[in-house]
């Protein structure tokens, strides 16, 4: 299926399997009407829908980053039948954006350029020498003048896409108007009004918008990236757009993998704090205290030239060097989760303290139900919205962490795309006459909208779960 | 009340014997003192009488818990854990790996990282007040609406931004404000204005939502109706009586962090160039220097418990009901 021999990197089983953790969660709580009603409310608030579209967009992008493999070497010796493959791994993604990635440049190049940004010597045809800004090898080759040509290409590129966009659009709508018909067992052109009309329990008008503008700036997108540098080139001229595209993944294992290495640790142990108390309570008070009371950063910051010094000594253990910068991101992520892993167990303590004086509590002691049993069944449930609201509520925080760290060089491996480390890479080029903005404009946007839509989107899943804001 | 203190006090000993052992942990039994001479001198051709070198020059020759080739006392004395950790204890921070006194270093870099971070807590905490006040005055109106969603698009961009953008901004299109460096003295104060109102306005999303929720929770209590149902106007309950209630959890959130404001901000001290501690632990990260780092985690440490203590202090003192157990 794959076009390559699979590899399977720790983070993409861990990202995988989180994935399946949460599509089972889901298939189960649709069951069970206590733990759908949450989530019914997430989908009838409009930020809500809108944050999950565009989210949906982002995890989409990592999960198929998510994929690597060797791909299969061009040259093939027919006759011996062998297939060779290529040492380097690269991603379901890549293979997708192929064009972006093989498009190198010398250097930076401005956003829909035709020329490079810096002059070179150029040989003219009568054997003279002269300094110009030399074209580009790769974006806008297709033009023979781009001083003329360039804008009106650009548009008509633009209203292609957009008319390519239109058309995936109308047909997105149809299917979800098809399929809300035959299940609420209206005539489609009811079902039509209703949508648009936006007297629906969901807002199927913002869904449809969103989804329209997220389709539309897809593929007027693509359209352009097809055969201009959309985002500029940058110092070793790599296409900006396809570093930030790559940078999703690395953002969002962050943002995901850490709560969810950190998970067991704080539940077991907040919830054994709040159960159990005295002398276990105040271990575990104790661990959690020592731990907060180191300032996050220099842990991290110490854990990581530990990590630099075990790396530089154990260099043979590490086949390439994409696995090396997989396991320091999944290093970073657990380091991370150490320094907060502590806020979570606080908050379960309390609320187990406070469940286990609960009278059905209370009864299930009184009918002899075991203490594990009583835990299992009785506690974990109820503290689990506490569990998903901070699985939400920490990611954009984690994202934004993760740029602060790779800026002062602890977060991930410099080799890896990462909102932080093209921040990194940006800051002296502001200094720059011209100034070469587009790098750093194209990672902060990308963090930006990933995570304000995270933070939205946490906004409305804390207030459908949280009981003590129920209505 | 004194007695009480007392025990907090004595409760954070144990929490600081943790943090030294974690520290001690990390630094010298995960890696050992020869591999960090081998990372400062380069992984090649070094031979073992340069790491022995090294390690003598640094104090890390010694074993680690127990040297049994010497006598009496000094079986413990002359070792790694009680020559570099246990004498954190007495804030003898020794010296850096680059032959530096480190408590000499501290004691001359917190004050401008105090220059920083007093001013930005002061005028940040007055403005996102202000603000929460104006958009409780206008709660479920759509500047409420709105007001919260712009502090969420303000959270949502990284701290990174603003300070690059803020430098742009200021010093290279408009040349107000010089971009960085330092300068002691009343002169100096042209440097401060830029990091600290990159500071405030940084943080003025996050801050201003958190106070707003704060100031509406006060607003639902019985005593507010009891004052609005006598007739008071609106102005006099927002200030005489949801201010100064709110006042209590807010200004006991910040007591916890006034010890860190010693430590400096990392990201902007090192942005502006300003000579504080921040800018010294991020120089110590990026030079590798083991001995600086290790000496700033027990400061932060010491410090956070600092703060935990004045937390637990002005609790007691703001509200009566919290009792001394």
């Amino acid at each position: 299926m794959l076009p390559g021999k699979p590899v399977f990197l720790l983070t993409d089983i861990l990202v995988f399997g989180l994935m399946l953790c949460i599509v089972l969660f889901f298939l189960y709580a649709m069951r069970k009407p206590h733990l759908r009603e949450p989530w019914r409310q997430v989908v009838r608030s409009k930020a809500g829908v809108i944050s999950m579209i565009v989210l949906s967009v982002y995890v989409g992008i990592a999960l198929l980053d998510s994929v690597h493999f060797h791909p299969v070497l061009e040259n093939q010796n027919a006759a011996s039948g062998e297939v060779h493959y290529s040492g380097e791994v690269i991603s379901l993604f890549d293979e997708m954006v192929s064009g972006l990635r093989a498009s190198g440049e010398k250097t930076y190049s401005a956003p829909f350029a035709a020329y490079l940004y810096a002059k070179e010597t150029v040989q003219q045809d009568d054997g003279t020498k002269q300094r110009v800004y030399p074209r580009l090898s790769w974006g806008a080759v297709h033009l023979d003048n781009p001083e003329a040509q360039k804008t009106a290409d650009v548009l008509v590129l633009g209203a292609v896409g957009a008319l390519k966009g239109i058309a995936v659009w109308l047909v997105l709508v149809t299917l979800l108007c098809l399929v809300l018909s035959v299940r609420a067992k209206r005539s489609f052109r009811a079902t039509l009004g209703i949508l648009l009309g936006g007297r629906s329990g969901v807002p199927w008008r913002t869904v449809i918008l969103t989804l329209g503008a997220v389709v539309l700036v897809l593929l007027v997108g693509a359209e352009w990236a097809a055969k201009y540098h959309v985002l500029g080139t940058d110092k070793v001229g790599e296409d900006v757009l396809y570093q930030a595209l790559k940078s999703i993944r690395t953002g969002v294992v962050i943002g995901t993998l850490t709560t969810l290495l950190m998970l067991p640790f704080a539940v077991i142990f907040g919830i054994m704090a709040g159960y159990f108390r005295g002398w276990i309570d105040d271990v575990i008070q104790y661990l959690y205290t020592t731990l907060n009371s180191i300032p996050g950063v220099l842990l991290i910051a110490a854990a990581v030239l530990m990590l630099n010094v075990y790396m530089s000594k154990h260099a043979e253990q590490f086949a390439s060097l994409t696995q090396r910068a997989d396991l320091r991101l999944l290093f970073l992520c657990l380091i991370l989760g150490l320094t907060s892993w502590t806020g979570l167990c606080r908050l379960l303590r309390a609320e187990t303290l406070k469940l286990r004086e609960v009278d059905f509590i209370q009864a299930a002691t009184a009918f002899g139900v075991g203490r594990v049993q009583t835990i299992f069944r009785h506690i974990l449930p109820n503290v689990m919205h506490i569990v998903l609201i901070t699985l939400v509520l920490d990611f954009s925080g984690l994202v934004l962490a993760e740029a602060v760290l790779s800026y002062i060089n602890i977060g991930v491996d410099p080799t890896m795309n990462s909102w932080g480390n093209m921040i990194n890479s940006a800051r002296l080029e502001m200094a720059r006459e011209p100034v070469v903005w587009w790098s750093l404009a194209a990672s902060l946007f990308f963090m930006f909208t990933l995570v304000l839509f995270a933070n939205l989107f946490a906004d409305v899943v804390r207030d459908a779960l949280d009981p003590r804001l129920a209505r | 009340m004194i007695a009480y203190i007392i025990r907090r006090a004595l409760y954070a000993i144990p929490i600081l014997i943790g943090v030294n052992v974690i520290t001690f942990m990390l630094f010298f039994v995960v890696n050992t003192p020869d591999d960090m001479a081998r990372m400062f001198l380069g992984q090649k051709h070094v031979t073992e009488e340069q790491i022995a070198d090294w390690k003598a020059e640094r104090g890390y020759h010694h074993p680690l818990f127990y040297n049994d080739e010497e006598d009496g006392i000094d079986t413990i004395r002359k070792t790694i854990f009680y020559t570099k950790s246990l004498r954190l204890f007495i804030f003898d921070f020794g010296r850096s790996d680059s032959g530096r006194d480190i408590g000499f270093d501290i004691s001359q870099r917190m004050w401008p990282s105090l220059a920083i971070a007093v001013p930005q807590l002061i005028i940040g905490l007055l403005v996102a007040i202000t603000f929460a006040l104006l958009i409780a005055f206008f709660r479920a109106t759509y500047i409420d609406y709105w007001a919260v969603v712009i502090c969420v698009a303000l959270m949502s961009i990284s701290s990174l931004f603003y300070i690059i953008g803020g430098q742009y901004m200021m010093g290279k299109i408009l040349r107000v404000v010089p971009i960085s460096g330092f300068e002691s003295g009343l002169f100096g104060v042209k440097f401060l204005i830029l990091p600290v109102l990159i500071g405030i306005v940084g943080g003025i999303g996050s801050s201003t939502r958190w106070y707003r929720t704060i100031f509406l929770e006060e607003m639902n209590r019985d005593y507010v109706r009891t004052a609005r149902a006598k007739g008071i106007a609106e102005q006099t309950v927002l200030f005489r009586h949801v201010l100064r209630n709110a006042l209590i959890p807010i200004l006991t959130g910040v007591v916890v962090i006034l010890p860190l404001l010693f430590m400096g901000s990392l990201i902007t001290e090192s942005f502006f160039g300003i000579p504080g501690l921040g800018s010294y632990t991020i120089d110590a990260i990026n030079r590798q220097d083991f001995a600086i780092v290790r000496s700033m985690v027990f400061l932060g440490a010491f410090l956070y418990i600092v703060g935990l203590l004045l937390t637990d202090i002005s609790y007691t003192l703001v509200d009566p009901r919290v009792r001394f157990s």
